[in-house]
């Protein structure tokens, strides 16, 4: 089985999202920025005016290992990519990307990507997939 | 006041010591320490460790009673923190002679702590769940960013293990010795692409321990303290603010130097923590010895090597000297012996060693400017 995040209660409004088939990440009001991973405060200004937005899906590819020693979970899957995505506005994250072989013929940097959702457990975890579909 | 480092010594035996508990090489080398210094428990008054058993049970176990403790946990990176924080408590009075000891049974595992984090902590929520193993598939995952936007090829990553590899061949306590070739790396087993297993640093056991303290009470030659820098930037490797520099390595850095006030040219050798290929690159570029994109071809072209102009982990570091998990401790231990003129692979003339750390994921950093004599 695949590992599942636990939420927090900063970060249960993300995995809420999730549930719901959205990308939510926080913006600062006064700076008008994003900014990911989920805290009650602007890593750049310091303040608290901040909320939640739904963010587009839309991703590029930022850069990835293709690891050949599986983690508990994914003894089915190696080699898989761990990469990392920038989405459309501007924050980056951690996930998998699917619907594509896992190589590196297949998985270019900057190539367009968007969200999809798995299942783990209680929670879902935000996955990406080529922009133009699983193929 | 002048802060030297009066006393250094590692552990008898680095590499696969299962013989030897987590507590028991903390011990060895803080007695090493002592007698290099050519002191007794007796003199010490301050304790820095960090990881298991920290620095309660360390004093304790050696019968020392601190008036001063540290227990900065920031990864590999911590003993230069240690040094650091050591030399601010000495100045400040608030002690005398501080031992900072490190050992860990990273290979055989005994007494050692657990590892894993819990799935509501930053990683487990974020990381762990896209099947990250380690450090092996998620310290590497900046590279392929780095590569794509200067250049940098898979030889070039290769030829840094290749560097490494010359240098522990003259040090007879390096875990691999035999020359490799850019055809050896990349023909060996792939760990996380684009990372080969020779481009990943061993794994072992061991330790190290250093005696920090003032001019005034060391009783050997010292290494003089001459500048020391401090940073961090992310708890997580997904969220550095660029895959293709370390702003941790360039804040600590800067900070040294200014304090140190020597330029890139004073610079007679130079330990870059080498948990992977990548990172003596970005060390390079971060600490301003070369220009961005230009360091997989300073090491290519031999210029880190021995007889090269920057000599750079010159016991063979992570990758073929030896790595407990935590090896901050070995870079700063080789860089005492350099300017002692005691290495094994002994650079000629060596008066300021720099040293930089990495903990975590490009998490912390620090740097050491260290000199066998004043300016």
């Amino acid at each position: 089985m695949k590992p599942a995040p636990k939420p927090t209660p900063e970060t249960q409004p993300f995995w809420d999202g999730t549930a719901a088939g959205e990308l939510r990440i926080q913006r600062c009001e006064p700076c008008a920025r994003h900014y990911f991973y989920p805290r009650p405060s602007c890593p750049r200004c310091g303040g608290d005016q901040v909320g939640w937005v739904r963010a587009s899906g839309r991703a590029t590819l930022y850069s990835y290992v293709i690891n050949h020693r599986p983690a508990p979970g994914f003894e089915d899957e190696a080699p898989y990519a761990i990469a990392v995505v920038e989405l459309e506005e501007g924050v980056r994250m951690m996930t998998n990307i699917v619907g594509v072989p896992n190589t590196p013929e297949h998985l270019k940097l900057d190539m367009e990507l968007r969200v999809v959702f798995e299942r783990r457990g209680d929670v879902s975890v935000p996955l990406f997939e080529p922009a133009g579909g699983a193929r | 006041m002048t802060i030297v480092i009066a006393g250094a010594a590692e552990t008898d035996e680095v590499g696969r010591l299962p013989g030897h508990s987590t507590v028991q090489l903390h011990l060895e080398a803080a007695r090493n320490a002592l007698a290099d210094a050519n002191m007794t428990i007796h003199d010490i008054d301050g304790i820095a460790t960090v990881g298991t058993p920290g620095p309660i049970q360390i004093a304790h176990a050696l019968g020392i009673t601190p008036a001063w403790l540290d227990g900065t946990g920031v990864g590999g990176s911590s003993f230069l923190f240690h040094v650091r924080h050591a030399a601010a408590a000495v100045k400040a009075g608030l002690c005398r002679t501080v031992l900072i000891t490190h050992g860990e049974s990273g290979r055989s595992r005994v007494g050692a702590g657990r590892f894993g984090l819990g799935a509501d902590s930053l990683l487990g929520q974020f990381e762990l769940p896209y099947g990250v193993v380690g450090p092996p598939t998620s310290f590497t995952i900046t590279a392929l960013r780095y590569m794509k936007e200067t250049g940098l090829t898979h030889e070039q990553l290769a030829e840094v293990a290749v560097a490494q590899r010359r240098w522990a061949q003259h040090n007879p306590r390096a875990m691999y010795r035999d020359l490799i070739t850019v055809e050896d790396v990349l023909s060996s087993r792939m760990v996380a692409y684009p990372f080969h297993l020779l481009e990943c640093c061993l794994v072992t056991d061991g330790g190290g321990a250093l005696i920090v303290t003032t001019e005034e009470r060391a009783r050997r030659s010292p290494v003089y303290l001459l500048g020391s820098g401090e940073a961090a930037e992310s708890p997580i490797i997904s969220q550095m603010e660029d895959f293709t520099t370390s702003k941790g390595f360039r804040l600590s850095g800067e900070a040294a130097f200014g304090e140190a006030k020597i330029t890139h040219e004073d610079v007679d050798h130079l330990m870059v923590y080498d948990a992977f290929a990548h990172v003596p690159i970005y060390g390079l570029e971060d600490l301003g010895f070369v220009g961005r994109g230009e360091a997989g071809a300073f090491i290519a072209e031999g210029h880190t090597s021995p007889g090269g102009r920057l000599p750079l982990n010159t016991n063979g570091g992570g990758l073929s000297y030896t790595h407990t998990g935590m090896y901050g401790m070995f870079a700063i231990q080789e860089s005492v012996r350099q300017l002692r003129g005691e290495a094994a692979a002994q650079v000629p003339d060596v008066e300021v060693s720099v040293v930089l750390g990495n903990g975590g994921m490009f998490a912390s950093a620090a740097t050491l400017v260290l000199a066998n004599h004043l300016p």
